[in-house]
């Protein structure tokens, strides 16, 4: 993965509320066996009307999405992540993610930032003439007037965000540790976790 | 030992701490995990490509159903039917051999036991009471109704289970939503989710995992509480849950992947023990006065959007909240509906019965219940019944159900997700409305430009009688 510090450039402003994963990228667009080249169907049905933002050359490229409460909302396609990451989205910052785009987005190098609907509104003023600035070291937002909003992130994110961390590669390097685990589980809880077995 | 007390969502989390990390999240091992085509070909292709194998593919079974047409998949001579979408065919071509060459258990088009992973799951006594399910599909949250854990994961999740059984979890806050009183004859687990959504929001329960209480749910079938459960993620909690009890007992003893004999009595020693404890608290509480509800349709494009079949199409200036109204103008746009048309004057061109939230054997009992000697609207263009699995499919044939269909002008499918959602030939024709017994209605969810109204199995069947939404209650009495 890609690591994350400092993300700054244009920010696309959106600012819909409740898009779903569906508006994201639609359905017919989860048909495909690779994670390439899905930027292509990213908001496609907004992207329909001839004035939508994702295709005005003023944001081409733009490594930021400002969106309203509740992004991400809907079906849990992983998908969504990889459409906005084929754009070149590395960023998306709103009053609220659903839980599960959230996780996705982290998942493939996507930081997710949350701040109060009032720092979202000005941010989407500042957006349609000038950059913004996500620093995710110190955790913060800042345009190039006096904003600075300060965000919270998950510790453990934060690090593998920073680092490029894959997750699958830390928690294989706990093998043990899961292991203790069967163990402990296959005495008291075997019903759950220990050998499944069909009946014939 | 006294301990402080918990809710059963605690107790089920409590069980399956595999380590407990300093940042507050926790290494959550997995006891079941679903695969199907759609969310997994990035995950094995992550696998192989790393060389890494699957950790417990016992604990893992692979079944596709998104893709799948429901028409008939082999052909008189038993040869398998080419699928004409060549996009659908490389998914569930990528699932028939990553599965094996990973060692996990495929059950593939033809086999009886195929159908959607979340009646796949429970039916074959896979799912379990007390256990952590997951399976790249938000509706995972389904699997609940027997008291287990169950939810949606992304692909790199999916990736991450695989690998390690294991997933990195921040525990979710608890919210109880407290329904009292009973049911009035007629309203069904359908109509009383779609309500309870109606009443939370679609973000209602973000953050939460929702633990449904009350007399309705203790006396609800099993199949009810997987339709309750089913519709959490649509109120945001990524999971719900039901308290295991007799009736989930006598539901899962004797499916095949069920506990056999001392394991089995040990693990009801068990199950007996996850109820939340009287004390316990939760983050949020939700009162519900069953009475109030009556069978409960959609009018918009989010499924918060529910009315009362009596009621009429909200105007939205009648909402508070100044983005609702600019939502709700977009919705009444998008589906072609004026304020103040009564539900009942809805006309509907299409039904679909079917789908993980009501295709089990109860819920077409339902729809054929009100069907029986009936036959479908001149105006009803398409209606489809699409039983969940095959084993639901030669139930309802044992007991003619599927004649009943047959008779009443409905067509009689195979097994697959079909019309919930617009992956598979199954679709709703543009600007056509369709009176629905899926979980959601967001635009261009059962094919682009379709109007859903979700619905029980009893009223899409009403529905599609009268050619127009209907109150069930003034068919069958
Ligand atoms: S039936 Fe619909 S909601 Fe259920 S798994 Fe299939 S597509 Fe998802």
């Amino acid at each position: 993965m890609t690591p994350i510090r400092h993300v700054a450039g244009k920010a696309i402003p959106f600012g819909a509320k409740n898009v779903d994963t569906d508006i994201i990228i639609p359905a017919h667009w989860l048909k495909t066996i690779t994670r390439e080249g899905m930027g292509r169907g990213a908001f496609e049905v907004l992207r329909k009307d001839p004035d939508n933002l994702f295709d005005n050359p003023e944001y081409k490229g733009a490594p930021i999405l400002i969106a309203g409460d509740n992004f991400g909302c809907g079906s849990s396609r992983e998908h969504a992540a990889w459409a906005l990451l084929d754009l070149g989205i590395t960023c998306v910052i709103a009053p609220s993610f659903s839980d599960i785009f959230a996780s996705n987005a982290f998942k493939n190098g996507i930081l997710t930032v949350v701040l109060p609907q009032d720092q979202v509104d000005r941010l989407l003023e500042v957006a349609q003439t000038d950059p913004v600035d996500i620093d995710l070291e110190s955790q913060t937002v800042t345009t190039p007037f006096q904003d600075r909003f300060p965000f919270e992130i998950d510790p453990f994110r934060k690090h593998c965000l920073l680092e490029g961390l894959d997750e699958v590669g830390l928690t294989l390097a706990e093998n043990d540790v899961i292991s203790a685990y069967e163990r402990r589980a296959a005495g008291e809880l075997s019903f759950l976790s220990g050998k499944v077995e069909r009946a014939a | 030992m006294t301990s402080k007390p918990c809710t059963l969502y605690e107790k089920i989390w409590d069980a399956h701490v595999v380590e407990r990390r300093n940042d507050g999240s926790c290494l959550i091992y997995i006891d079941r995990h679903l695969v199907h085509e759609v969310t997994s070909p990035q995950a094995f292709e992550a696998l192989r490509l790393a060389g890494r194998k699957v950790r417990r593919p016992d604990l893992t079974i692979a079944v596709p159903d998104h893709n799948l047409p429901t028409t008939a998949r082999r052909d008189a001579a038993g040869k398998r039917i080419p699928i004409g979408d060549v996009e659908s065919a490389q998914q569930l071509a990528a699932l028939e051999t990553n599965a094996p060459e990973f060692g996990i258990r495929y059950i593939g088009d033809s086999d009886a036991e195929q159908g959607i992973v979340h009646v796949v799951g429970p039916e074959q006594g896979f799912s379990l009471p007390g256990t952590t399910i997951v399976c790249g599909d938000s509706h995972t949250a389904c699997h609940g109704g027997l008291g287990a854990l169950a939810f949606g994961i992304g692909t790199s999740e999916v990736e991450h289970v695989l690998a390690t059984q294991t997933l990195i979890l921040k525990q979710s806050k608890t919210m109880e939503v407290r329904v009292e009183g009973g049911l009035r004859p007629g309203v069904t687990a359908k109509d009383l989710i779609l309500h309870i959504i109606g009443v939370i929001g679609t973000a209602g329960g973000t953050g939460h995992v929702i633990e449904y209480r009350g007399k309705v749910f203790e006396e609800m079938s099993v199949e009810g509480r997987l339709t309750v459960c089913n519709m959490s993620i649509e109120g945001g909690a990524r999971a719900g849950l039901v308290a295991p009890d007799e009736t989930t007992f006598a539901y899962v003893q004797g499916r095949p992947y069920a506990p056999k004999g001392a394991e089995w009595d040990k693990a009801v020693a068990w199950w007996r023990t996850l109820h939340t404890d009287p004390g316990a608290s939760f983050d949020k509480s939700v009162v519900i006065n069953a009475a109030e509800i009556e069978p409960t349709v959609t009018w918009g494009t989010s499924p918060e959007d529910t009315v009362a079949i009596g009621g009429v199409v909200p105007s939205p200036d009648s909402f508070a909240d100044p983005n609702k109204q600019k939502a709700a103008q977009a919705s009444l746009d998008y589906m072609g509906l004026e304020p103040g048309t009564p539900m009942t004057e809805v006309e509907i061109q299409n039904v679909f019965i079917g789908s993980c939230t009501n295709s089990r054997i109860e819920d077409l009992r339902a729809a054929a219940a009100v069907l029986r000697g009936r036959h479908k609207a001149e105006n009803v263009k398409w209606a489809i019944v699409v039983p969940g699995s095959g084993l639901v499919k030669r139930q309802a044939e044992a007991e003619g159900l599927d004649k009943v269909f047959i008779e009443a002008g409905l067509e009689w499918r195979e097994p697959g997700c079909s019309a919930c959602l617009g992956m598979n030939p199954d679709k709703v024709p543009a600007g056509e409305r369709s009176a629905s017994t899926s979980n959601r209605n967001f635009m261009g969810r059962q094919g682009p430009g379709s109007r859903t109204h979700l619905v029980s199995p009893a009223m899409a069947a009403a529905a599609a009688v009268t050619g127009r939404l209907t109150d069930v209650r003034e068919l069958v009495g």
